[in-house]
């Protein structure tokens, strides 16, 4: 088999994962947060078709299916909030809302 | 009948039913029906079931009817089984007709109380019965001792029934030289109840222990079984099975050491008094040696043992009983000396004279007490004879029937007292003259306390006039059963008559089956002429001490006043009761508490309270401080998430 090798794929994939990460952790921006979210998402996307391709299984890719159906859901959830806390709060800042608490 | 023996028991459980359940929406007429009418049909039945039994011949005189397996686990079976043989019926009859006697005399005591409290009275006074009769019929010894605790229970809710009423002080005596004699107070009826029951508490620690040894060395608990394998048994197993069992029925029936609850048990309802602490419950003692005298005859050590105890506490009561002033008290010390002379005739093996003797006692005691209670019911609730007076002129007839039951107590020759009372008095001197002085000096002390209280009493001048005023007599349906007592008080002698008149003693022969005593008269049997003698004494002595009495307490009433200056030591230390209660006080309940205070202290509260207490505080702490890392923000949780995940990845790669 030919062409770029598994490896960049999967190098590729942990470096989107942890800038995603990072951007969770770090951004105050809900909306940044959310695409940080979806660039995770699709890092581990990026994963799983490279392993399919690498293993020849249709498992992975499958997968792939699946997790974008549940991440446009997610998106449409957390547009949601971050609309309707905007509208509450009139700020789209995490450090703003701290409600979640016991 | 023998077939449907168990409605002698279940019909007092369908009037506890009944009258516990819906009695006080049921207006008193109902619940007074049922409550006397279920003991009047138990009598009945068992009248009934005598007389099928009597027309068996007499080796087949044991019914057995069981009902349903009770308890099956790996060997120890326990049937639930009730047992109709002479002795049970003879008990169940004792049981039932002076307890049917004693329902109808409540209706009329009982009137002042309100509806409730007269329901729950009859509920608890036909427990008490149903269990008595379970007691009595059982056909082992767990179930004996399943009906031993029921009235024990019985006697707790009884004597506490009036349970608001406090501590009652007696009044100083007053002696002639102008000091007075304080008298200890009466206990309150809460606390009465409480003593009775730990009291015999301590006694049922023996008799549960014995029962387990009784299954330990047989494998079963049913009494036939074991008095079949009781012979190969070690002496020194049955003497400890006797002795423990014996144990139990110290308790039960008020003997020395553990006779302290019954005097203060008078804190309860005088029918009460009357049924559970002087015919029947105390009894129940006499009749579980009785019931087991195999095992008794079987060690003589043992047997010598309850005649001992038996002996030294009728002494010891009689004598309390000289200077006692409250009238029910005086029953009761009565009460625990008669039971004293029914231990001695068990424990000399006269089993047939005890239990006759028994049902004697059944007869004239329940009718003293009922008699002093129909006293306390015209007074007010006044018992210190030192208030009454005279009151054979207010009273006839309660006053006369108090005299016959007051001449049987005294054993005055020809009442039933001085039948079964010579009965067991010509045992004991067959087995040792010296036990026979011990039952004559009692004797002599019973027919003078009983004739002090009857004429202090009855006889005389009044001593509070505005009380004296007040009293009537009680109304029909208390006098009745008094009447119907005084009756048998004074005949029932004829159940028992001695030998030495040539007559059948019916008693005897009955009870002859069970306690196989076929021709012992003759082995044993003491010449016609000492048996004439021995009734003669027993006769002259009775005589001397109601002379005794009536010289003291009626034509010179200066002697006692001035015997108690005298013996003034001896009077004070009858007065406080021996001070039995200040040793066991000083000895067992205050060390028992500083104990118990120390554990409740020391261990409960200290240690188990505090591992408790440490657990729920360091949770409590330790929430609190974890509720710091929930502080809402939601990076921090994703933070958490991701070192979590990152955790997890190391944890798996690592491994």
């Amino acid at each position: 088999m030919s062409g770029v090798p598994t490896a960049w794929f999967l190098l590729l994939g942990a470096i989107l994962f942890t800038i995603g990460a990072v951007g969770v952790l770090v951004r105050r921006n809900v909306l940044i947060v959310l695409m940080c979210v979806e660039l995770m998402l699709n890092a581990v996307n990026l994963t799983f078709v490279a392993l399919g391709r690498e293993l020849n299984s249709l498992t992975g890719q499958v997968f792939v299916f699946f997790v974008i159906v549940v991440a446009a859901v997610e998106v449409a959830v957390g547009l949601a909030i971050l609309v309707e806390l905007n509208r509450l709060r009139q700020t789209a800042d995490v450090d703003e809302v701290s409600e979640l608490k016991g | 009948m023998l077939d449907s023996i168990w409605l002698v028991i279940a019909l007092p459980v369908a009037g506890v039913l009944l009258n516990g359940l819906l009695g006080r929406h049921l207006g008193r007429a109902f619940v007074s029906v049922v409550g006397v009418g279920v003991v009047g049909a138990a009598f009945a039945l068992g009248a009934w079931a005598m007389t099928d039994l009597a027309a068996l011949p007499e080796a087949q005189r044991t019914f057995t009817l069981p009902l349903w397996d009770w308890i099956t686990v790996g060997n120890l079976q326990v049937p639930l089984t009730l047992r109709a043989d002479a002795l049970s019926l003879w008990m169940v009859l004792v049981v039932s007709g002076v307890g049917f006697l004693i329902h109808l005399y409540s209706v009329g005591y009982m009137q002042h109380e309100d509806a409730r409290m007269f329901a729950r009275f009859f509920a608890y006074l036909n427990l008490f019965v149903a269990s008595m009769l379970l007691l009595v019929l059982a056909d082992n010894y767990l179930l004996l001792y399943v009906g031993w605790e029921l009235v024990g229970a019985c006697s707790y809710l009884l004597i506490g029934f009036w349970f608001h009423k406090r501590d009652e002080a007696q009044a100083p005596v007053t002696l002639m030289d102008g000091t007075q004699v304080t008298l200890p107070p009466n206990l309150n009826p809460a606390d009465s109840g409480k003593k009775a029951f730990i009291v015999n508490r301590i006694g049922d620690f023996g008799f549960a222990l014995g029962v387990f040894l009784i299954w330990s060395t047989f494998g079963t608990l049913n009494f036939d079984a074991v008095f079949a394998a009781a012979p190969q048994a070690p002496a020194t197993v049955l003497s400890a099975i006797t002795l423990l069992l014996f144990m139990g029925a110290v308790g039960k029936s008020a003997q020395l050491p553990l006779a302290v609850w019954l005097p203060d048990a008078m804190a309860g309802p005088t029918p009460v008094s009357a049924l559970i602490h002087a015919a029947t419950m105390v009894t129940a003692g006499v009749y579980m040696v009785a019931r087991s005298h195999v095992l008794y005859e079987l060690a003589p050590g043992s047997a010598l043992v309850v005649a001992l105890v038996g002996g030294v506490t009728a002494l010891y009561a009689a004598a309390i009983a000289l200077v006692q002033v409250d009238l029910k008290r005086i029953l009761a010390y009565s009460t625990i000396s008669q039971l004293g002379y029914m231990f001695v005739a068990v424990g000399v093996g006269a089993y047939a004279a005890g239990l006759f003797h028994l049902t004697t006692h059944a007869f004239f005691k329940a009718l003293l007490f009922l008699a002093a209670g129909s006293v306390m019911h015209a007074l007010h609730d006044v018992i210190d004879i030192r208030r009454m007076g005279g009151l054979w002129r207010k009273m006839p007839l309660t006053g006369l029937t108090f005299l016959v039951g007051a001449l049987a107590l005294a054993g005055f020759p020809l009442t039933s007292g001085f039948f079964s009372k010579d009965e067991i008095l010509l045992k004991a001197f067959q087995f040792s003259p010296g036990l026979w002085v011990l039952g004559l000096a009692t004797a002599l002390l019973t027919a003078f306390y009983t004739f002090r209280a009857l004429f202090v009493a009855f006889a005389g001048q009044p001593r509070d006039w505005p009380l004296y005023e007040k009293a009537h007599e009680s109304p029909g349906i208390m006098t009745l059963p008094l009447v119907v007592l005084a009756m048998a008080a004074l005949l029932g002698g004829l159940l028992g008559l001695p030998a030495v008149l040539g007559v059948p003693n019916w008693t005897a022969d009955w009870l002859a089956p069970v306690f196989d005593t076929h021709g012992l008269e003759a082995k044993h049997g003491v010449s016609a002429a000492t048996e004439w003698l021995l009734l003669g004494v027993s006769a002259a002595v009775a005589l001397a001490g109601i002379a005794l009495a009536y010289w003291f307490y009626v034509s010179r009433v200066d002697i006692p006043a001035r015997l108690a200056v005298a013996l003034r030591p001896a009077f004070v230390f009858l007065a406080n009761k021996c001070y039995l209660d200040d040793l066991y006080d000083a000895v067992l309940v205050r060390s028992g508490r500083q104990l118990a205070q120390l554990l409740a202290q020391g261990l409960d509260k200290a240690a188990i309270d505090g591992i408790i207490d440490g657990t729920a505080r360091l949770l409590a702490r330790g929430g609190a401080w974890l509720t710091q890392f929930e502080d809402g923000h939601i990076p921090h949780y994703a933070l958490g998430m991701f070192v979590g995940a990152l955790l997890l990845v190391v944890y798996l790669v690592v491994r």
